[in-house]
């Protein structure tokens, strides 16, 4: 079914009879060409790519949960390319430009929405460590703009600029930046994907991969065998597990990063703010919530929850930097699981079983990287070669040191990025 | 071992293993520093008690329930 | 309606307050909610999508309707729980989600629309044209969207934060509570008691009903007071625990101020606390559920218990005609206390065929409302009976649908409930919280003679645990009513039926997820947005769930449950980040030199939580380059005096300290002579640099290192690693004594001339080479002065206890100042070591090695130590790396600017072409051009180049000479001079 305000109107006329499921909910076959394990996210958009750029259809996804119920469902929604280092810059910047067609391409609105992104710097060091992400920005061909002091405060006039503790330097405004409605993006592209034959099996966990002479054959699951020529892992916050089935250990280890929401408001807050010294970011959904989170717990978690100690931090961090947000109430705060690699930055990448495919370390940058991931995965797997954008997400980077993406500069503590 | 104390007091200093014995850069020196078990369940990590004592310590935690079985000085029986 | 009697209000103290700009009365006692009631007024507010006008629906914090907006300015607060607001003089409230009132709304068109604004419509619209969506459809969007407004102003009330601990912290002071306390604080325990009412008691206090021989409500009273006069009991009113964390950890949020007709000076509006409990008590008791029906969102459909309260509470009716609709005995113990408040009862509709009823009210077994009428408030019920429709006019309906219990806090902690069809509820899971107890009618017990035992088994358990013995105390006799229900989720009828008030979503909404296949529980909650309100669904999820059930043809119990997340009420974020607006956000961190540097005029910055002086400005200067300049003029021609004391400072002693130090450091301290200095990399152990400094031998076991400002935590916490655990073997121990001297960089050509004036025995040149360090006396101060230098000329570092710092700083600035130089801040330091290629973290960002920086010299391959085999990798030692390099514009001067990126000569400025960037640059006064320092694919090989410098941001597109990263002295001759 084409989705369109002219079927809003006829379905609302005829009492709303006629809308479908927005995807099958097939039995699963005991063998496909591919099958994708996790229907987050990435997983959905890899297996809409798959079908969509290359024709692959005869593809599953198994999802242990429900689709979406992973981290593209408990983030903060922020969408951005604002990378500087070489790998990320380009990757980034393919998925904003996804982005920027996801809704014509799913023909579904995800809400994705350029309000501009501002992080906001502290001092001078601060302001030329941004001014050289800036620059690297408009190389790759994305914007950027420098503000100063008033330039800051003429978008968020409504920043404390003269108590808070660090004063506002400026700020690195990055236009195209901004949010989407997270779950609608993995609806999006499992109702695409569906549409176009992908099988999504729900309830089903992966309890085994079957690996025969260096070569994956298949995969074991609560509802069954299902053979399969390729395999792909897309599972953030269960990669270590899922690849341990493969015999693998993962560069990664998890962690939690908490997120908070407040009730309903009128529009207040218009952009997204990144404010670096207090570790605090915010957004305002278009329901009226204020969005916003923190650094990680910066302990090693699965329990998708986190402590008073950072969610008291982050509230600190608002009110020392916009204290007019102080009486807005938060009413729900949780977890996400974050697989963080040791330089902050993920793995797309096939591995040493052939046939076996692997996409995992996406730290608490996935959210952005949806459409990019799936789209450079989806390429990997289909033709054997890394996706030009995606070519440095490598496995080995670590072991050899050659490429690595350490946008914080804090190395090789998983935590720390 | 440091008296109950506020979670803020501590530092996560990553997961306890060994160092690796040699100066070239080896297999053991990538496990060392980047793979991990990363296990959904009882880890055994390091943490630093920075506000309070100073000490380095083992403490095997669960990661799923937040539960700590146990603590230990990482220098053993000096503190 | 207030009634003429009955009520814990106060009714010799009126109170006034003002609702939507009319002034109206009621009592000391009084919530918003009961007031506003007792005043006739039925509309409160608007709703969130349609608009649609709601009244008062409950009694507590569960309230989905009435949200109302206080105060003004930057007072003001959005979405109060009106039934939680205590009248006091002063009090302002208005509806929120409406204009130009809530009587008359002009989004009220919002409902005539509502075809098409069901579940999820907005993922199949507003999509073209594309470029609208910013532009139009979201902003009208967001327009609509939200509820109460923010003030826009700062926050200007204080809130505060607070800790306690205890040995049972119970959650609720209902009987259960009540009962769990008195138990434990008669055995002696440290007991809190934590209840969100102002008034403790629970449903006591709503409930007309004996407790042990007297009223609820004075057994309530009397054993509250019997609590707070014990010394191991702190009752907490109005303080709702928000969140369970680990380790007995809770959250809670208590109203202090704000309800007081005058808050003194002071008193903070709220505070939040953190509490810790060896164990808790979770008795929160239940929340009544209501039934969906036809136009069941009417101002007027309330909660049965809610009727009950504000008639036994605050002597209000909510109705003067009221219809009772329920599924199970407290309909009729609604209906009771009415006709005992002599308020008129137009029907008792019970779902129950079997139900018997002995009140004179008329009676409809085995009937069902299916929906009511009223526009603005509700006019009649239109009740099914065997028999048939029924027309009855009510201007109230209370409804009950059977109790939730609040299991909230339960789950916190990824517990998942259990259906327990007995009260068709999900309860507690065993051990959901490890040491929290359930109890009462959390735990799904109803009759208050149960809530009362269940509380004292709770508190009995709790005391085990902890092992203190429990005494005897009495249990007061209660009513012990079994409680009998027919689930009844959703009645058909006319017009949409509502099942989250605050979300705006109806059965329609679920059912047409089912439809669409959003069936998990998740997925329909996700689509709907059902429980996605600040009430998180609590007098809806349930409900949701069964039709859920029902339309996916699974039970409740398969359906599952979403997860409630804290907090368990909202909290203002003022509250949980209180302490930390303007500057309380982090520590200040002031050198001995802070006050004479500011009163000579110096901006101070921030240096991580540090504030160092940027520039010391003279008399004439309009620019913070003109003091630069003059400063570095000064040091490079006379002396200068600059405080240095941020850097990190860490005592290090013991017979294995050199052995520590060549482990942490790349080169080798061990040889490291006492009386000498020496500088020192080190690296993290993937290799990279994580710091540099220089380390002084103040004996054979016995050095002192210093780290840059920022790494100073760093390397502390990095030591005693390495100590600890990496080599536990060594016997070192350190200290960090960076607080407890004062030091100060002396520099320039007279620096030995200004401090051979200054000490208390002359410096004797040989004694004194460059990297010198050692003991002397200055105005008979035990120092410690280091032959040391940042900015390339002869310079020494003095040291002293920090109580002598502020008084040594005056005298070496004013002794500066008579040899013709004087302060200088941070600005002038960062110019000279730029003109000496020295680093900061500017270029140590951590992505750098050492041969990055050219260092690789100084990486001993005689020995292990830290990040030694990491360095070793391939892809840290290509020489395509960019590497450090300096930065010298060609031809006249230009600007030049840090973060800019450098390319081939003729190469366009994009990512491919892309062979550096600029870390650090300045204006060196001495060479009267700016200068640079980046780095460079190739690096050092490629002296000489030239190269691109862009400055996207900044319009900055010139070229530059790749030079070596020392542009001044570059043999040192000045330092060792």
């Amino acid at each position: 079914m084409r989705f369109s305000g002219l079927r809003v109107l006829h379905e609302g006329l005829t009492g709303n009879r006629g809308w479908t499921a927005h995807w099958r909910d097939p039995e699963p076959k005991s063998e496909y060409d591919i099958v994708v394990i996790g229907g987050g996210g990435h997983g959905l958009s890899t297996a809409y790519y798959l079908a969509k750029e290359h024709g692959l259809t005869n593809v599953a996804v198994l999802e242990k949960g429900y689709l979406g119920g992973g981290n593209v469902g408990r983030n903060t929604t922020i969408v951005r390319a604002n990378y500087f280092l070489p790998g990320n810059s380009e990757f980034y910047s393919h998925s904003l430009k996804l982005w920027e067609g996801l809704e014509e391409d799913l023909n579904y609105n995800v809400m994705h929405s350029q309000r501009g992104l501002i992080n906001l710097f502290h001092s001078d060091g601060q302001r030329d460590a941004f001014a050289r992400r800036g620059n690297a920005m408009i190389n790759q061909g994305d914007d950027a703009v420098l503000l100063d002091r008033n330039g800051v405060r003429e978008h968020l006039p409504y920043l404390d600029f003269d108590n808070i503790r660090f004063p506002v330097f400026g700020g690195l405004l990055h236009p195209r930046g901004g949010t989407a409605r997270h779950d609608a993006v993995a609806w999006g592209y499992a109702r695409g994907a569906s549409d176009r034959g992908v099988d999504l099996i729900q309830n089903c966990e992966v309890t085994g991969i079957d690996i025969e002479n260096g070569k994956v054959r298949g995969v074991q699951t609560t509802r069954g065998a299902i053979r399969a020529k390729k395999v792909a892992i897309v599972v953030a916050g269960r990669s270590g597990q899922v690849a341990a089935m493969a015999g693998m250990r993962l560069p990664i280890e998890s962690h939690i990063l908490q997120a908070f929401v407040t009730e309903g408001l009128k529009p207040v807050i218009d952009h997204v703010v990144s404010f670096g010294m207090g570790h605090f970011y915010i957004s305002q959904s278009d329901k009226g919530g204020l969005v916003f989170g923190g650094d990680l717990d910066f302990y090693p978690s699965y329990a998708q929850r986190g402590n008073l100690p950072m969610a008291e931090h982050v509230m600190e961090a608002a009110m020392t930097l916009m204290p007019m947000i102080g009486k807005a109430k938060v009413l729900r705060s949780w977890g996400g699981i974050m697989d963080m690699t040791p330089d902050g930055s993920p793995i797309i990448d096939r591995t040493d079983t052939e046939g076996l495919f692997i996409d995992c370390g996406w730290c608490y940058g996935g959210f952005k990287a949806v459409p990019g991931s799936g789209f450079s995965f989806a390429h990997l797997i289909a033709t054997g070669n890394h996706h030009a954008p995606a070519a440095k997400y490598r496995l080995d980077r670590f072991r050899t040191g050659v490429g690595l993406m350490d946008e914080e500069g804090t190395g090789a503590q998983h935590n720390l990025h | 071992m440091c008296g109950e104390r506020d979670r803020r007091e501590f530092y996560y200093g990553g997961t306890a293993l060994s160092r690796p014995v040699g100066t070239d850069w080896s297999a053991e020196w990538d496990d060392y520093l980047h793979l991990r078990e990363n296990p959904a369940g009882r880890s055994r990590e390091l943490w630093y008690h920075e506000t309070g004592c100073t000490a380095w310590l083992v403490v095997e935690r669960d990661t799923v329930t937040h539960e700590i079985h146990g603590v230990r000085l990482a220098a053993g029986g000096r503190s | 309606m207030r009634l003429g009697q009955g009520g814990l209000i106060d009714r010799d103290a009126p109170v006034s307050f003002r609702f939507d700009g009319h002034v109206y009365s009621g009592f000391r006692g009084d919530t918003l909610a009961s007031a506003l009631m007792a005043n006739g007024i039925r509309v409160v507010g608007r709703s969130f999508k349609y608009h649609r006008p709601r009244g008062i629906f409950s009694a507590g914090s569960e309230e989905p309707n009435a949200l109302v907006t206080l105060g003004r300015g930057a007072g003001q607060e959005p979405n109060a729980r009106a039934t939680m607001v205590e009248i006091h003089e002063g009090l302002e409230a208005r509806a929120q989600n409406c204009w130009p009132s809530a009587q008359w709304d002009v989004m009220e068109v919002n409902d005539l629309f509502a075809p098409f604004l069901g579940a999820g419509f907005y993922y199949k619209t507003f999509m073209w044209p594309k470029k609208f969506w910013e532009k139009v459809y979201e902003p009208a969007i967001r327009r609509a969207a939200g509820m109460g407004s923010l003030s826009g102003e700062h926050n200007g009330d204080l809130y505060e934060k607070a800790y306690a601990h205890c040995d049972l912290l119970v959650i609720g002071a209902g009987p259960a509570g009540l009962m769990a306390a008195l138990v434990a604080a008669e055995a002696g325990a440290d007991v809190i008691l934590a209840d969100e009412d102002a008034l403790p008691g629970g449903r006591l206090n709503g409930e007309r009903m004996e407790v042990g021989g007297q009223s609820a409500q004075g057994w309530a009273a009397e054993t509250v007071a019997r609590l707070e006069a014990m010394p191991n009991v702190r009752v907490m009113r109005r303080t709702t625990v928000t969140g369970v964390y680990d380790q007995g950890s809770f959250g809670a949020v208590e109203r202090v101020g704000g309800h007081l007709d005058r808050r003194p000076e002071g008193l903070p509006l709220e505070c939040f606390w953190r509490i810790a409990a060896k164990r808790a008590v979770l008795a929160a008791g239940a929340i009544e559920r209501p039934v969906a029906f036809g136009r069941n969102d009417r101002p007027g459909v309330m909660l049965a218990s809610a009727v009950r309260t504000y008639v036994n509470r605050y002597g209000v009716a909510p109705g003067r005609r009221v219809a009772v609709f329920g599924n199970n005995d407290d309909a009729h113990r609604t209906a009771a206390d009415l006709l005992a408040a002599g308020v008129h009862v137009a029907a008792l509709i019970d779902a129950r065929p079997e139900a018997r009823c002995d009140l004179s009210v008329p009676f409809y077994p085995g009937a069902v409302v299916s929906s009511v009428s009223g526009r603005m408030g509700v006019e009649a019920v239109r009740v099914e009976t065997g028999a048939g429709t029924q027309r009855i006019g009510a201007d109230c309906l209370a409804v009950s649908g059977g109790w939730n219990p609040n299991v909230h806090l339960t789950c916190h902690l990824n517990g998942r409930p259990v259906w327990d069809d007995g009260i068709a509820s999900f309860v507690p899971a065993a051990g959901a919280v490890p040491g929290l107890i359930p109890a009462g009618a959390a735990k799904g017990i109803f009759a208050t003679s149960g809530c009362l035992a269940d509380g004292a088994r709770a508190a009995g358990e709790a005391l085990q645990a902890l092992g203190i013995a429990t005494g005897t105390v009495e249990m007061p006799e209660a009513e012990d009513a079994a409680y009998s229900l027919r689930p009844v989720w959703h009645v058909p009828g006319k017009g949409r039926a509502w099942l989250d008030l605050q979300n705006d979503v109806t059965v329609k909404d679920v059912k047409a997820a089912a439809q669409e296949n959003f069936r998990s529980v998740e997925h329909m909650k996700r689509f709907t947005t059902q429980g996605m309100a600040p009430d998180q669904g609590k007098t809806s999820n349930i409900a949701a769930l069964a039709v859920l059930a029902d339309a996916t043809g699974r039970g409740i119990p398969q359906t599952g449950t979403t997860t409630y997340r804290p907090p368990y009420s909202p909290v203002a974020i003022a509250a949980m980040g209180a302490g930390a607006q303007g500057a309380g956000f982090a520590p200040q961190r002031k050198t001995t030199s802070h006050a004479a540097s500011v009163a000579m005029g110096a901006p101070m910055i921030e240096a991580g939580l540090w504030y160092r002086p940027s520039y010391f400005p003279a008399p004439g200067e309009e620019t913070w380059r003109q003091s630069c300049d003059r400063e570095v003029g000064w040091v490079r021609n006379a002396v200068g005096v600059s405080d240095v004391s941020t850097l990190g400072k860490i005592d290090i002693q013991g017979p294995d300290a050199g052995a520590f130090l060549d482990f942490v450091y790349t080169g080798t301290f061990s040889t490291l002579k006492p009386g000498r200095v020496r500088y020192g990399m080190m690296l993290r152990e993937d290799g990279h640099v994580m710091d540099d400094g220089t380390t002084a031998c103040l004996a054979p076991d016995h050095y002192l290192m210093t780290t840059t400002t920022a790494a100073a935590g760093l390397v502390m916490r990095h030591l005693e690693f390495v100590a600890q655990v990496l080599k536990p073997e060594y016997d070192v121990q350190m200290v960090s004594v960076t607080e407890q001297w004062a030091q100060f960089a002396v520099a320039g050509p007279k620096s030995r001339e200004l401090l051979d004036g200054l000490l208390d025995a002359p410096l004797e040149p040989a004694a004194w080479p460059f990297m010198a360090c050692g003991d002397v006396s200055v105005m008979g101060v035990a120092a410690r002065l280091f032959r040391i230098s940042f900015s390339g000329e002869h310079a020494y570092e003095i040291a002293v206890p920090a109580r002598y710092g502020e008084s040594l700083f005056r005298e070496l600035v004013a002794r500066a100042e008579g040899l013709g130089g004087g302060a200088y801040g941070m600005e002038a330091l960062n110019v000279m070591r730029l003109e000496k290629g020295l680093l900061t973290h500017a270029e140590l960002h951590g992505r750098t090695t050492g041969f990055d920086l050219g260092m690789t010299g100084m990486m001993s391959s005689k020995k292990d130590y830290i990040g030694r085999a990491a360095a070793t990798r391939e892809g840290l030692l290509d020489s395509e790396r960019e590497r450090l390099v300096g930065l010298k514009p060609v031809g006249a001067v230009k600007q030049l600017t840090a973060g800019a990126h450098l390319f081939a000569e003729d190469a366009e400025p994009v990512r491919e072409n892309d062979e550096g960037y600029v870390t650090s640059v300045g204006y060196s006064p001495t060479l009267g051009h700016f200068i640079a320092l980046g780095f460079l694919k190739g690096g050092p090989d490629r002296y000489g180049e030239r190269v691109r410098f862009v400055d996207h941001l900044r319009g900055i597109d010139t070229i530059c000479e790749v030079c070596p990263p020392c542009f001044f002295d570059p043999e040192g001759e000045r330092v060792r001079g």
